[in-house]
């Protein structure tokens, strides 16, 4: 019965989101004030509805009901219980009710702590994320019910889950790129009410603001968790393959970066405001961009499950109402928008557009390399696919000029920056990346300019932005004592440029100066690499739960020292599936990472040979990134009127007593 | 014209030829980092250009993978169902790789024909074929099928 009552929760659901997605939204139009409030307790029914049909589908999991149909695919008795866990979002039908899970929970956050702002705008907000999640709904329920029966007679046994999927990294992976991807949702919704109600004021930024920051710091994790999952578990040693599936949660992010600065640009100059706007229409846009291209089935991609072209139609239409409606909704409104003002190109808000300029044309190249394809087999062009080297030709250039913006961009001050002050850190920081693109990649052997201009970039980023944070310190005439007068907003714009510099010297880096070597190797023999000596020990048998596995082993040694033994493992698991696990001896420095391959007889086996030079770096900097998202929404000006509203509330209970 | 007006105009000038200079940049590199995708039978039937990367998907002839004895060289034929081309690839070959398995190869075209591939794909689900091989396999067997028909015919 628990499967049922998990499909009749969802069309519940389903019903609810109807209700959420049109009483408040009438509510605002003619202005009734209790159709509008009806948006905080619907949204929080829709949560609960949406929570307990969740629970049913995980309940199932957990209790090995393989009459369910989406459990038989993606279960087996022998699965441990927290792969039985993250099975539930492991295919299609699963990840779209954690899809629907994350959505009506973002929706709730916004509902109820939208507590302190105009209500109009709150009900036309959570009116419009009741909407998507209808779209959703219907999407669930018409073409991928995760609670399908597969009656009469269920199967004795699951057919367990993709080996590929059984891991930490798919634990965490989905839920919290959805966090973001969804997260994505509450701009656009901020932003087609702000149009809805064609508001003058730009206040609405600084409500933006905090809700954009988390929901692309969540996507920063999200992607940098997915880079690390495919390096250590596809056994290819890379980080990043310009997958077109890597791409659809990279190309929300580039536009959500661009939203989180020009927001800032909105929020303090009150600019940009049309630009704001498209662009938290076109972010999330993306993400349902990215939604259809995984989930249709139309590309060939680890993320890519069984083909059926009613899903894909159905997130094509979805797409095609959402961003038609929003973009006729914004051409008919954004003139009404007041006319921005004007401002010099030594102000902060030049070079923030400059940058908004740089990550929308990153976008466009990455968007148009990755349809390409898509578009080609539509039109009967051929089958084709894009390389690597297409993506690399621009994106590597275009992020360098962005590195080269970011450092003298946050050195300026809104309106126009005085020559003078400028003109210290700017030289020292030429200094710092001319010494460092010139110096550090001795540090790895021979000078390389792919590594050295990484490294400058790097470090140019890195200087300016410590100047600055230096400068700001000493304001106050002492060493020290302007820290205390900065302002968590500030600190979190050091993290992530500081964890963006960490990225760019990490990807430089690792890209330059790893070696990697396939290898035919018998026990007893040895191989040097990278100044390392691998020496194959030998393989023996074991078993796991649910998979027997060759496990080589594989002793490192550094100037006859001993530094770790790997122990790369090749499993066949029950569904006769085989998977390399990865030797991997992590290091702040550089990886060591070995795979074991196929027996070649006769004792031999494949082997292939990584060391990485600062591969660590790259999810480092994605970390910092992020953690400098949530650490700038701690700022005091998002809180101050929350503490104007406490301050006055018990004032008024006194006088009332 | 009115001075706003023409700065509008020189702003919307300036922002076409900007834009379409950098769209034709980068369609040109992306048709320099195109890999078409070619069956076996439209390789062995000389349609496939030599001199340009190129990525040829179908099954894994059974029996006709060979390792060399002292490096990770190995050689095996793919197939449409109608005919056959020959591999070449030093490495080691992905997990899901096996005979009778869907595998898609991307090289270069060397005489024979024989396709030097710098990497092999396989399928990374046990239920999984790519579309471009499940495509080339249809059209593979009905060109099969179409062809003993038509020599039956003719006697």
């Amino acid at each position: 019965m628990i499967p049922e009552y998990g499909h009749f929760a969802l069309i519940l659901a389903g019903c609810l989101s109807l209700v959420l997605g049109v009483v408040p939204l009438l509510g605002a139009t003619f202005n009734r004030p209790l159709w509008m409030a009806a948006a905080r307790p619907l949204a929080l029914g829709h949560l609960v509805l949406v929570a307990v049909s969740f629970a049913c589908l995980a309940a199932a999991f957990a209790g090995d009901d393989f009459s369910v149909a989406y459990v038989a695919a993606n279960s087996n008795r022998l699965l441990p219980w927290y792969y039985k866990l993250s099975a539930v979002w492991g295919a299609h039908e699963g990840s779209l009710l954690l899809w629907v899970l994350v959505l009506s929970g973002w929706t709730a956050a916004v509902a109820v702590a939208g507590r302190k702002l105009p209500v109009q705008l709150i009900a036309r907000v959570v009116a419009v994320m009741g909407l998507i999640a209808l779209g959703f709904h219907l999407f669930l329920l018409l073409t991928s019910n995760p609670f399908a029966r597969l009656l009469p007679i269920p199967p004795a046994d699951g057919a367990d889950l993709n080996p590929l999927l059984q891991d930490f990294g798919l634990i965490v992976h989905p839920p919290l790129l959805y966090m973001g991807y969804v997260g994505l949702s509450v701009p656009f919704a901020f932003a087609i009410a702000v149009l809805l109600a064609g508001r003058m004021d730009a206040a609405w930024a600084r409500w933006m603001r905090p809700w954009t920051n988390v929901a692309w710091a969540f996507l920063t994790l999200g992607i940098a968790l997915g880079s690390w999952w495919a390096y250590y578990e596809l056994g290819w040693g890379g980080w990043w393959f310009w997958d077109p599936v890597e791409n659809a949660s990279f190309l929300p992010w580039l536009l959500g970066t661009a939203l989180v600065h020009s927001l800032a640009v909105t929020e303090k100059r009150g600019l940009l405001r049309g630009w704001t706007l498209l662009l938290a229409i076109f972010a999330f846009s993306l993400s349902l961009l990215g939604t259809f291209l995984v989930r249709s089935g139309v590309l060939t991609s680890v993320h890519a499950f069984a083909t059926d072209p009613t899903r894909g139609v159905f997130v094509l239409g979805f797409l095609g109402v959402v961003v038609g409606g929003s973009l006729l909704l914004y051409a008919l409104r954004a003139p009404t928008l007041p006319a921005t003002a004007g401002f010099g190109w030594r102000s902060r808000e030049a070079w923030l557009l400059a940058n908004n300029a740089l990550l929308v044309v990153i976008t466009c190249v990455i968007l148009l390399g990755t349809l390409y394809p898509l578009l080609a087999d539509v039109l009967a062009w051929g089958k084709i696919s894009v390389g690597p080297p297409y993506f690399n030709s621009f994106f590597v250039p275009l992020t360098l000029a962005l590195a080269a913006l970011l450092g003298v961009g946050a050195l300026l001050q809104w309106k126009d920056t005085a020559p003078r002050r400028l003109r210290g850190p700017l030289v020292l920081g030429l200094a710092v990346a001319l010494a460092s693109g010139g110096l550090l990649p001795l540090l790895w052997g021979e000078w390389h300019w792919g590594a050295a201009l990484a490294l400058a970039g790097a470090s140019w980023i890195g200087a300016l932005t410590l100047v600055d944070l230096w400068r700001k310190s000493t304001a106050g005439g002492r060493p020290w004592r302007g820290v205390r007068l900065l302002r968590a907003g500030y600190w979190g714009m050091v993290a992530a440029h500081l964890g963006v510099a960490l990225a760019i010297a990490g990807a430089g880096v690792t890209e330059t100066y790893s070696v990697e070597r396939d290898l035919r190797m018998t026990p007893g023999e040895s191989q040097a690499l990278g100044g390392f000596e691998f020496h194959f020990a030998g393989v023996d048998e074991l078993s796991g739960p649910n998979y027997r596995s060759h496990r080589g082993e594989i002793q490192v040694t550094r100037e006859g020292r001993a530094v770790v033994t790997l122990a790369p493992e090749r499993r066949r698991y029950l569904g006769g599936q085989a998977m390399t696990e990865a030797g991997i001896d992590a290091g702040l420095t550089r990886d060591l990472y070995v795979v074991l391959g196929e027996s070649l007889g006769a004792g031999a086996w494949a082997v292939r040979l990584h060391v990485k030079p600062g591969v660590r770096w790259i999810w480092l900097g994605g970390v910092l990134i992020a953690l400098g998202g949530v650490v700038a929404i701690c700022d005091r000006r998002y809180r101050v009127r929350i503490r104007t509203q406490a301050q006055v509330a018990p004032s008024a209970a006194v006088a009332e007593a | 014209m009115h001075p706003v007006r023409r700065r509008r105009l020189v702003l919307v000038l300036f922002v076409l030829v900007v834009s379409s200079a950098g769209v034709g940049l980068a369609v040109y590199a992306l048709r320099q980092n195109l890999n078409l995708f070619y069956t076996p039978s439209q390789v062995v039937r000389g349609e496939a250009p030599a001199d340009t990367r190129i990525r040829v998907g179908g099954m894994v002839v059974r029996g006709s993978l060979e390792r060399a004895a002292d490096s990770l060289a190995v050689r095996f034929r793919l197939t449409d169902g109608d005919q056959e081309l020959w591999v070449r690839h030093e490495g080691m070959l992905p997990d899901l790789f096996a005979e009778g398995e869907a595998a898609v190869a991307a090289g270069r075209l060397r005489a024979g024909p024989l396709l030097e591939a710098d990497q092999v794909l396989a399928k990374h689900d046990e239920n999984y074929t790519p579309p471009e091989v499940a495509e080339a396999m249809q059209a593979g067997h009905e060109a099969r099928a179409a062809r003993e028909a038509g020599e039956a015919g003719t006697p």
